[in-house]
């Protein structure tokens, strides 16, 4: 079970003169249970690529199978598929729009056609599952905090029930506190309700601490695909191409240089700690 | 008797500021106080971070630098100017710029130099300075080699740094920078971050950092911390990220380097100081405590 991206090409205002092969060949798979994070700077097609997985952008040429099936196949049920693979924008938030907190969140399972019973309940478990506190169920989202607003905008896309769930900078603009609850948050839909995360950051140490499996984009191509430790080892392809590794992975480098036996493949602090303490012990 | 003093740039006394909500009929429905009581004083050349948690204040307060926002009560002076004289609003604005979090937003030309050049030519200065302001301040921010080229082409940093040389043709004392980094990817977040230490330490402009980003304060002169509308603490970087559980309880965090050795200390490296704040200085001490070579 997963989601194969097979020769996908994406050209954006094709033949005008502006225009942009934003996907180049793109093979990749997702498999189900993956907390994939998807890195490469701006403008290099993650964004794109992204809006690929739901259908929302077709692609110029090539296929995507969801489970097995070809989502561009004439009888393919695309609505569904838009339940199954759930999409957070880069700052949600700015398309809350009802007057309360509830109804934002029944919007997306009403419009999936369920039963009034079946959205209320899942607008519950949504809004249960991003721990938002009940007393603010029914308040405007425009009172709530930005990391608030941005937990609802989340909830609005769990509560369609999604398999897989793709969120664009989650934590962009946000306070240590608040990224880091929302990706907790994340995390324990991961592994909790086995959902499918593929998490597109800036940021290196959230990458490493939360995904499993790393694609890096790098103009409109998937450059490298591999585990945290493959992909952080190569830190000088990575600077090459306007990323880097953690920073406590360059720390260990230059320990390393200066004698210490530590291990370089650490990307977290936490194994930064187990490492360095280890080195001072074993010395 | 004439006595001299060094005039702040930035000078806020009690500034409280309330978001108003009114009904359908005009009526007041609801008052939330975003700043409440703020005194601080920023010296001309000075680099100031301004930390807080989502709701603090932070943004609240630079756009009463800026005269967007005015004081409810109490007042703001910026270079000796009152914000709530609208006679002072153009001259304030020229001097003291401000640069938002989205560069998308903020970009208006189709290429870049004229983009840089819109500021100086809408308060009216003849075409060659403007010409020659544009070249200094792209410059300034190593964008002279894009001048031809269309914004929306460029990189979320390079973008950024444009919008930056807009302010910077207007020749302001001080810039505010609100969360300037927070769009962009770790390439851009250094080169806009090196930017504005640039223009700091060699234009000797003063800048006002506001960031979520732990380590861009760093190198700041002064790190203000607020919540709830109200300045919590005040030092020097060092001093700041020596207090990891206060800044835990406030919503943030502290550099990754301080974190490391903060959590070293813990499992027995008691040696360590207190306030670390580069990989660099942690590698040192390390050196200096437990190499055996």
């Amino acid at each position: 079970m997963s989601i194969i991206l097979d020769h996908i090409n994406y050209v954006y205002s094709k033949g005008t003169s502006d225009e942009i092969k934003a996907l180049d060949d793109v093979s990749m798979e997702i498999r189900t249970g993956d907390f994939l994070g998807l890195i490469g700077h701006t403008g290099s097609g993650k964004s794109t690529l992204v809006q690929h997985l739901d259908g929302l952008l077709k692609a110029t040429s090539g296929h995507i199978y969801y489970n097995g099936e070809d989502i561009y196949d004439d009888d393919y049920d695309m609505k569904g598929l838009r339940g199954k693979v759930g999409l957070v924008f880069q700052y949600p938030e700015h398309q809350l729009f009802e007057e309360d907190v509830f109804k934002d969140v029944c919007f997306g399972p009403r419009n999936l056609g369920m039963s009034e019973k079946d959205i209320e309940l899942a607008a519950y478990s949504a809004l249960k599952a991003v721990k938002l506190p009940d007393e603010l169920f029914y308040v405007s989202p425009f009172h709530l905090s930005g990391g608030q607003k941005r937990r609802v905008a989340i909830a609005g896309v769990l509560a369609m029930k999604p398999e897989v769930l793709v969120l664009d900078e989650p934590t962009a603009g946000l306070d240590p506190e608040g990224r880091d609850e929302i990706l907790d948050m994340v995390k324990g839909l991961h592994d909790e309700d086995n959902i499918t995360v593929v998490l597109v950051s800036h940021s290196m140490e959230d990458v490493a601490n939360y995904a499993d499996h790393i694609v890096v984009m790098e103009k409109g191509r998937v450059h490298m695909d591999g585990t945290p430790k493959e992909i952080f080892s190569q830190t000088e392809e990575l600077e090459r191409i306007g990323l880097a590794a953690p920073r406590v992975t360059y720390m260990m480098y230059e320990l390393k240089r200066r004698g210490f036996d530590v291990d370089t493949t650490a990307t977290t602090i936490s194994e930064a700690v187990n490492s360095v303490i280890g080195a001072v012990w074993n010395a | 008797m004439y006595i001299k003093r060094v005039m702040a740039i930035v000078e806020t006394k009690d500034l409280s500021f309330d978001y108003i909500r009114r009904d359908d009929e005009g009526n007041v429905s609801s008052v939330n106080r975003a700043l409440n009581d703020v005194d601080l004083s920023v010296e001309k050349g000075e680099f100031i971070a301004i930390l807080g948690g989502n709701g603090s204040g932070k943004s609240t307060l630079a756009k009463h630098i800026n005269a967007i926002l005015y004081p409810t009560e109490g007042y703001v002076l910026v270079d000796g100017e009152n914000t709530s004289d609208e006679t002072k609003t153009l001259s304030i604005r020229q001097k003291a710029g401000m640069i938002f979090q989205n560069p998308d937003n903020q970009i208006i030309g189709s290429i870049v130099e004229e983009d840089v050049g819109f500021g100086p030519e809408n308060i009216g200065m003849p075409t060659k300075e403007i010409w020659e302001r544009v070249e200094e301040a792209l410059k300034i921010l190593g964008m002279w080699e894009y001048r031809k080229h269309s914004p929306m082409r460029l990189s979320g940093g390079q973008k950024q740094r444009v919008a930056i040389a807009g302010v910077v043709a207007m020749h302001p004392k001080c810039i505010i920078m609100d969360e300037p980094t927070a769009m962009l990817d770790p390439v851009g977040r250094k080169d806009v971050i090196r930017a504005a230490r640039a223009l700091n330490d060699v234009e000797q402009v003063t800048v006002i950092l506001i960031t979520h980003y732990m380590e861009e304060v760093v190198y700041a002169d002064r790190v203000f911390v607020m919540e709830h509308g109200n300045i919590r603490m005040t030092g020097t970087p060092r001093e700041i990220f020596s207090r990891v559980e206060e800044l835990e309880e406030l919503r943030l965090n502290v550099p990754q380097a301080t974190r490391l050795a903060y959590e070293l200390k813990k499992r027995g490296l008691s040696e360590l100081p207190d306030g670390i704040l580069t990989e660099k200085e942690l590698v040192a001490e390390l050196c200096r405590l437990y190499s055996t070579i």
